[in-house]
């Protein structure tokens, strides 16, 4: 297998707007072509899109507004990890030599389907993700006395850090009562304590290690990936407290990249509630198991934003299709030494953490400098 | 419209059951999950368990577990916090775009 790089990226700000789905996907490439040396269109050999739309060739379609006739093009769907999803699939292309430049676009819109999971009927008539949401706080709480409190600190700082995002929706800090007297949307889940669907995009190109070369001087090495679907019902999670298809993926992305949690320097992961984020750094061996509240606790306390820096999807906002695609922009921003202000010290191997559907299928990815 | 939407309409819950692998393919399918054979509908009995807890709107809803492998979300009549484990009885079912499940304690 040929070793794949990370070598531009193209991101807009997380709104909600009037704009249709092509044209949030082509303001997140433009900025590529425009700020990626030698990188032309007809370098790019694959094009996938990744969204909730129902939008029938919208690859093809992305090509022909980008003017790219791909080789391969097609669509990545797989709720709310399509964009990590639809990255796999690419770097499947070129890591294979089908294909040599992949450009990955994923964008929906606030009201794009995806968040309810109508097949699953063993949701019953408890459809929205918050009830699912909140059997994991229950379950959580029970096992290891997390707390309502525990929770609110996710939100803070993951809001906190988003401050330092020119592309997050919120653009507002938010003080532990603020989330703690949210709306009660459930007794054990805040209004601020679940990310918000909203417009974006975000687009990123892949490559083999002889093109890397030509595009940039700081490529972002994709060294780890591992996936795992557990089932499309909720209820098939066994263990409450702990999310199944996570553990396997991670184990997968640490065993292909000779890495383990202790090498991890930052992190984007899939805090689609609170509650995520704390069993996530669990799962993912960050932590150890019921220590993640703790582990919240400590980053929040000395001002460390290694995890979730661009401030999670709590804090950046969740559009379904480019989320996937937002955290690994991140990633490749912090390893690459692009990241600002939300700058992590020495960031030299990251972690993507990008789920769907109440954690029965989660991707894991390792990048490194 | 399937047998399984009919059937909870008239507060009478079965699923689809493989006879060969004994067991219950939940949610409903035409074929058996694991050998991939033809599947019958069995009627799934009215004991559960309380899998998980929670409430909104001081009303409480849960998962909860029939026959060993069956889960699903519905709503739980009682007053008091219920124990996790707890045993539980189907009150009713319905059907309205989604299963509807609704549970009381033993
Ligand atoms: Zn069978």
């Amino acid at each position: 297998m040929k070793k794949v790089a990370i070598v531009a990226s193209g991101i807009i700000k997380f709104n909600k707007s009037e704009k249709p789905l092509e044209s949030l996907m082509l303001s997140s490439i433009r900025p590529i072509f425009e700020n990626t040396k030698n990188l032309k269109q007809e370098d790019v050999d694959v094009v996938l899109t990744s969204t909730n739309a129902n939008r029938n060739y919208l690859a093809n379609i992305i090509s022909e507004l980008s003017g790219i006739k791909p080789k391969i093009s097609h669509s990545v769907e797989s709720l709310c990890n399509s964009g990590t999803n639809s990255l796999v699939s690419a770097y499947a292309y070129v890591s294979s030599g089908l294909a040599d430049v992949a450009l990955v676009t994923g964008a929906d819109k606030a009201e794009n389907p995806g968040l309810v999971l109508h097949w699953d009927m063993s949701r019953g008539e408890y459809q929205h993700p918050i009830f699912w949401s909140s059997m994991f706080t229950s379950a959580h709480m029970r096992k290891y006395g997390t707390t309502l409190e525990d929770l609110a600190y996710v939100s803070v700082k993951n809001h906190k850090n988003a401050l330092d995002n020119p592309y997050a929706y919120f653009e507002k800090s938010f003080s532990l009562d603020d989330v703690m007297n949210s709306k009660n949307l459930a007794e054990n889940l805040r209004l601020l304590d679940c990310s918000m669907p909203c417009d974006g995009a975000a687009s990123v190109v892949i490559c083999s290690e002889e093109k890397a070369k030509k595009f940039t001087d700081n490529p972002v090495w994709i060294s780890g990936i591992g996936q795992k679907t557990i089932s499309a019902s909720f209820t098939k999670n066994n263990d409450l407290a702990s999310m199944e298809s996570t553990k396997s993926a991670v184990g997968d992305a640490y065993h292909m990249s000779n890495k383990t949690a202790d090498d991890i320097d930052v992190v984007e992961l899939h805090d689609a509630f609170s509650i995520c984020e704390i069993i996530e750094l669990e799962d993912m061996g960050l932590c150890q198991k019921g220590q993640g509240s703790k582990f919240v606790r400590d980053l929040y306390d000395t001002n460390n934003n290694k995890v979730n820096p661009r401030g999670g999807l709590i804090g950046a906002g969740h559009p379904l299709g480019a989320t996937g695609i937002a955290q690994v922009i991140e990633i490749y921003q912090q390893l690459s030494g692009n990241a600002g202000k939300r700058q992590v010290c020495n960031a030299k191997t990251g972690l993507v953490h990008n789920m769907s559907a109440g954690s029965t299928s989660s991707t894991v990815l390792v990048l490194e400098s | 419209m399937t047998k399984f939407e009919d059937e909870l309409r008239n507060n009478n819950f079965v699923c689809s059951y493989c006879t060969k692998c004994q067991h219950f393919v939940w949610p409903t399918s035409d074929c058996c999950n694991k050998c991939l054979g033809d599947v019958i509908w069995k009627q799934v009995s009215r004991k559960a368990k309380l899998v998980e807890v929670s409430s909104k709107d001081e009303k409480y809803f849960c998962i909860a577990e029939f026959e060993g492998n069956i889960r699903v979300f519905g709503t739980l009549l009682e007053n008091l916090p219920p124990q996790h484990d707890q045993s539980l009885i189907l009150e009713k079912c319905g059907y309205d775009k989604s299963p509807k499940f609704v549970f009381k304690t033993v």
